[in-house]
């Protein structure tokens, strides 16, 4: 039974990054904006957490380091795509490119080093509960984080006039625009929030997950967060799911790839890829929940006339 | 405080969609340089070294080219797919696969030679790149998957699979227990242009040809017409009697195709035999080459020698000044970033605004 | 030019002094002057692209004026966004609305009010409102699934709920059918009543006539008069409105002897393409050679569908749902479909009809490739450019079309001349059917009576012609014989000299029997 507990926390580590990146880009994607710099955003996240935590020795600091990372490009997307009304496609595509490159930049010096892990959660007594202790009681505190991540924006879009006005934007910018809302002020805040998502997102990689920098340490997870906020039809508590099925996905593969079935490590390796594509292809076949589901204003530029 | 607003253009600036590529460029080398100092290493010395000096010897000039050729190649194709509205972010995964069924003939059946070796391994390069495009494209017409999701999926699952084949099945047995398969006998590898001046192949001729005809197709053909109508207003193209579906077939074809001929012309000239890694992310750089020249194909082959230039330019400023070679993936991203801000200008007019001071005055 | 003043004891609730605005080179606002008492339905006329739109935007404070004053109760006032116009009072009904498909009733209404109330609060007061007025709504219903009728009542009882001293109204009546245009004009004098004032966007002299007691007219930009509608005549309205004499349209009865049936749809039927598309149903309708069959309907009501689906952008179940000059073409395409002789206008000229990024020779391609691939494509699909600027030439010559540079791009041509383009493009052909849709929407009165006059011209020399529009007076103009389109369902086409505005507006409403099945009218009236 503590092999069972030990395999859901791993499945829960390997999920985490994949919720926070996604649960933010959800937020970005209901304001209307298609930001797939993710990726880009995310590795900055990484590198940045790890250097700091190291430079300072103190693992909370890089968890702020990673947030702030990843808030930072996201600004570079968001005055391009909201200021000068860029190509949303294309500017994301961009800021992945330079993310990583800039990521393997600034990692050049700490390759190799031990990081500093981000302590768990220890409490008296009840981490101590067999079966179930240490997965409520002695998980990461951004695996806390993510949790309440997803309650928070569930509760905001839907339970708040902020949330409400946000998901406007995204069905009809125009009509919001008409209406007095301040499209470009919204957005703004919310690619940022995505890329302080998705900055903690690299952060738990380096920090917490494998507490090292190797370059391109994302491996494609910042993409597969894009993926989920479609499979998850935009709502937060699908992303969870999602969230923790390709975390199982992961596990999983990596768990046979040590039981030497026999089968060739890449293949293993290339499922959680494989997963997506078929994740996808599974959801956009529906095509009135997609349409009915999709913001509608998403990814087209938003040029008000004055 | 000071706000930003664009007012539309009755119509595109000529002036702008020339100039744009030279302005990004421009304001690259201003941040270039403004970086180098920061990090404490001369500017202008710098900015030398990454530009000007491999530009300076012939062997380097070839150098130039090799790492020109798949960049202009794969965004040929790619300039295709994007003017078309499809996002084709899987070049490199169809580089490697075109590499992989391209080499299928040396590696599979050594005994076969002659002059018919090379352009078989090239056309089977571009039908493994077409073929591995193709399944993006299915799941876009089929399914309205998104492509740009799948194609990029599908870059991880290539890598992995090239991984595979170099370390397994078709691994070198005399090799050393090195990853890789044989090297290429002499009939299997691309002839170079001017052995006795450098290394470089015949993967630039073929680059050469594919913009050229890549132009001529867009500026004045009907193909070109129904590429330039779907992208731009697809309900127009419907209107027109064009299919979208056929037309997502067609670009990602027309891509992998030419990414896989990218990628055979890699191995086979460059390299010589299939390893475990055939591509330093030409199919990603290639995405800044389409664009830098601002989707044009002879803008690509300009944009693709600056591109390469800055590889170059890395590897250069690594050795006399001791900066590190990533500054380059820096540039790179950097410059498009400039290309896509520098573009607004011709859509629009930017006007700084000081926001108005509300002065609504009390109901009486 | 009358000057009918405010009497000079009644305080001035909103007046503008010399307000202009430009657009690039265009100055769609030239030192506008105009003023509202309270309790006073104040007309702004004009056609379109006169600037009534412009104007309303900067009261409402959706556009900042580039120079003047604007007075509200004799203060000069900046209104610098929506919010602050609500503030003062000013509420404004959009003609094209600014609604939320994918939210309810309550939550579009709760995001246009500043400030911030339960939603469930809202939804009473909304209801309570909509009422007391005459415009029930449903808070909890998803603002995607109503009608276009029904969404104008949001847009109102939104504005309402602000508590407004002046409501702007901006083309209310046009996606309106006649008996529903009459339920708003009691609310309107039931607001009038009120002491509330109504600023009254509107082309239409007959309502304007009736409902209006001052009016402000504009032309190019300019306020060309200040009126009493009452003390004008239509016609004089009219001239002040277009100034010129515009040619009327000239309907030369239809001779001779019935034509072939040129175009056939035979219980044409299509099933919903999205959750907020409108499902076709056994629709039927002949039109023959030599004659211009009218579709009236308000807008959301399947016309586009419909559209879509006789031109060949859907195709049909079954060949023979559509028949062109005899031969089944249901299963076939748009190309093929022209190839057949058939030409197709869309409502939508830019994105649609035509690539608003791609030059007037580019569009000329668009419809035009296969038809004329002898003389317009060479060798290998090359393009003949000077064959294409040939009739590009031609076509701009014929229909007037001007346009600011030798071969621009079609978004840089104003609505008019892009549809006198369009039009002209597909007349080219001489096509034997002609299908458009929404002619002259948006296009100014001159070429609109250009374009008119082009499609009964057409009708005469042999073609059919089907025009499907939301603007009966134009239907009235130039058909033979006008069907009506309700919920998807075509009623049996009614001859003109039998047609009425009452009839087809009832038929428009859904309320009459007469929609035809298979050729049978039920229970005619």
């Amino acid at each position: 039974m503590e092999i069972a507990q030990n395999i859901l926390l791993t499945i829960a580590t390997a999920a985490t990054p994949l919720l926070i990146a996604a649960i933010g880009e959800l937020v970005v994607e209901r304001s209307g904006v298609l930001n797939l710099g993710v990726e880009g955003m995310m590795v900055i996240g990484a590198v940045c957490g790890f250097a700091a935590a190291i430079l300072t020795g103190n693992p909370w600091i890089g968890v702020i380091a990673g947030i702030a990372g990843g808030a930072l490009l996201s600004l570079l997307f968001g005055f391009l795509t909201l200021n000068l009304a860029t190509n949303q496609v294309a500017t994301g595509l961009s800021l992945t490119l330079l993310g990583i490159g800039l990521s393997g930049l600034i990692g050049e010096g700490f390759v190799g080093q031990a990081g500093v892990r981000l302590p768990t959660l220890d409490i008296p007594v009840l981490t101590d509960i067999p079966f179930v202790g240490r997965l409520i009681f002695g998980q990461d505190p951004i695996f806390y984080m993510s949790i309440a991540l997803t309650a928070g924006v569930m509760w905001f879009l839907f339970r708040t006039r902020s949330g409400l006005t946000l998901r406007s934007i995204g069905d009809n910018h125009k009509s919001a625009h008409a209406l007095g809302i301040p499209v470009i002020r919204y957005r703004y805040l919310a690619v940022m929030f995505g890329g302080a998502c998705a900055g903690l997102a690299g952060a738990h990689l380096s920090l917490v997950y494998t507490p090292q920098w190797v370059e391109n340490m994302t491996a494609g997870r910042g993409w597969i967060a894009l993926a989920l906020v479609v499979f998850a039809s935009w709502r937060p508590w699908r992303v969870l799911g999602g969230a923790y099925l390709f975390g199982a996905v992961s596990i999983g593969q990596l768990h046979a790839q040590a039981l030497g079935f026999g089968i060739p490590s890449q293949l293993l390796s290339s499922l959680p890829y494989l997963a997506t594509i078929v994740v996808l292809v599974l959801i956009s076949r529906d095509r009135r929940l997609t349409t009915i589901n999709t913001p509608a204003s998403l990814g087209q530029p938003f040029v008000p006339d004055r | 405080m000071i706000r930003i607003e664009l007012i539309r253009r009755p119509q595109q600036s000529a002036l702008f969609s020339a100039l744009s590529p030279f302005i990004a460029f421009a304001l690259t080398l201003i941040t270039g340089a403004i970086l180098f100092w920061m990090i404490g290493k001369p500017p202008l010395p710098a900015l030398y070294s990454y530009f000007i000096e491999p530009l300076t010897e012939m062997w380097s000039v070839h150098e130039l080219i090799i790492k020109a050729a798949p960049l202009i190649l794969i965004a040929v194709g790619l300039s295709v797919c994007y003017i078309s509205n499809n996002w084709n972010i899987g070049a490199e995964g169809q580089f490697i696969f075109g590499g992989i069924v391209g080499s299928l003939l040396p590696i599979l059946v050594p005994g076969f030679g002659g002059p018919l070796l090379l352009p078989l391994m090239m056309i089977m390069g571009m039908i493994g790149g077409a073929a591995y495009a193709a399944i993006p494209a299915f799941l876009k017409a089929r399914f309205n998957t998104n492509e740009i999701l799948t194609s990029l999926m599908l870059v991880y699952v290539a890598q992995l699979f090239l991984d595979w084949l170099a370390r397994g099945v078709f691994r070198d047995p005399s090799g050393s227990g090195f990853p890789g398969s044989i090297r290429f006998p002499s009939a299997a590898r691309l002839p170079e242009i001017a052995p006795s001046q450098g290394g470089a192949h015949l993967g630039i001729v073929f680059a050469i040809i594919a913009a050229l005809l890549a132009w001529f197709m867009l500026r004045s053909t009907l193909k070109g017409f129904e590429v330039r109508l779907i992208g731009t207003s697809p309900r127009a193209g419907r209107f027109a009697g064009f299919s979208a579906s056929k037309m997502v077939f067609f670009a990602f074809l027309t891509s992998g195709a030419l990414a896989g001929l990218a990628g055979i012309s890699e191995v086979s000239g460059a390299i010589g035999q299939l390893r475990e890694s055939i591509s330093p992310g030409y199919g990603f750089t290639a995405i800044i080459v389409a664009f830098l020249g601002r989707l044009n194909p002879i803008g690509i082959v300009a944009a693709g020698l600056v591109l390469a230039l800055t590889y170059l330019g890395g590897e250069a400023a690594q050795i006399s000044l001791g900066v590190s070679d990533k500054v380059a993936r820096v540039f790179q991203g950097m410059l498009l970033f400039f290309v896509l801000g520098c573009d607004t200008l011709i859509h629009y007019r930017i006007r700084l605004v000081r926001r108005a001071i509300a002065s609504a005055l009390e109901k009486s | 030019m009358n000057d009918a003043g405010a009497t000079s004891s009644a305080p001035t609730l909103l007046k503008v002094e010399g307000i202009s605005k430009t657009f690039g080179t265009l100055k769609a606002n030239d030192s506008v002057d105009l003023d509202i008492v309270p309790g006073e339905i104040h007309a702004l006329l004009g056609e379109n692209g006169a600037g009534k739109s412009t104007l309303v935007k900067m009261l409402f404070g959706s556009l900042q004026p580039d120079g003047g004053t604007i007075f509200w109760k004799d203060q000069p006032v900046v209104v610098t966004n929506p919010m602050q116009a609500r503030a003062l009072g000013i509420g404004m009904v959009f003609q094209h609305f600014s609604l939320f498909d994918a939210l309810t009733t309550a939550e579009n209404i709760a995001l246009s009010l500043d400030e911030k109330i339960a939603i469930s609060t809202i939804a009473e007061r909304a209801r309570a409102l909509g009422d007391a007025y005459g415009l029930p709504l449903d808070p909890n219903s998803v603002v995607g699934d109503l009608s276009v009728g029904e969404r104008q009542r949001i847009e109102i009882v939104r504005c309402l709920l602000q508590k407004p001293e002046l409501i702007i109204l901006d083309e209310p009546t046009s996606v309106l059918t006649p008996q529903e245009a009459e339920k708003l004009f009691e609310t309107l004098f039931k607001l009038k009543s009120e002491g509330k004032s109504i600023l009254y966007i509107s082309h239409r002299l007959e309502e304007v006539q009736r409902i209006c007691d001052r009016a402000t007219v504009l032309r190019h930009g300019k306020v060309v008069a200040h009126c009493r509608p009452s003390e004008e005549t239509p016609s004089s309205l009219a001239s002040m409105m277009v100034g010129a004499d515009v040619d009327a349209v000239e309907r030369a009865p239809k001779e001779g002897p019935e034509g072939d049936a040129l175009l056939e749809i035979r219980d044409l039927s299509r099933a919903a393409a999205s959750p907020f598309a409108v499902p076709l149903t056994g629709i039927s309708l002949t039109v023959k050679a030599g004659e211009v069959i009218g579709i009236a309907g308000v807008a959301g009501n399947g016309q586009g569908e419909l559209f879509e689906a006789i031109s060949g952008e859907v195709l049909q179940k079954a060949a023979g749902e559509v028949r062109l000059r005899g031969s089944d073409v249901g299963r076939l395409g748009i190309t093929q479909r022209r190839r057949s002789g058939a030409a197709f206008v869309p409502e939508e000229r830019l994105g649609h009809g035509a690539a608003p990024t791609m030059k007037l020779s580019e569009n000329l391609l668009l419809s035009r490739y296969r038809t004329d691939a002898k003389a317009f494509l060479g060798s290998l699909g090359v393009i003949r450019t000077g064959a294409i600027a040939t009739a590009t030439k031609r076509i701009v010559d014929e229909m007037d079309v001007r346009k600011s540079a030798e071969d621009p791009e079609a978004a840089a041509l104003s609505g008019g001349n892009l549809q006198k383009f369009i039009i002209g493009r597909e007349l080219d052909r001489k096509p034997a059917v002609l299908v458009v849709n929404q002619p002259t929407w948006g296009v100014d009165a001159g070429a609109a009576a250009k374009i008119r006059q082009a499609l009964i011209e057409l009708a005469r020399s042999g073609s059919a012609v089907l025009v499907i529009s939301q603007d009966l007076d134009e239907l009235f103009e130039v058909s033979d014989a006008i069907a009506v389109m309700h919920n998807g369902k075509l009623s049996t086409p009614l001859p003109i000299a039998e047609a009425t505005y009452e009839r087809i507006g009832l038929l428009m409403g859904g309320a009459e029997p007469g929609h035809a099945v298979h050729g049978m009218e039920l229970g005619a009236s």
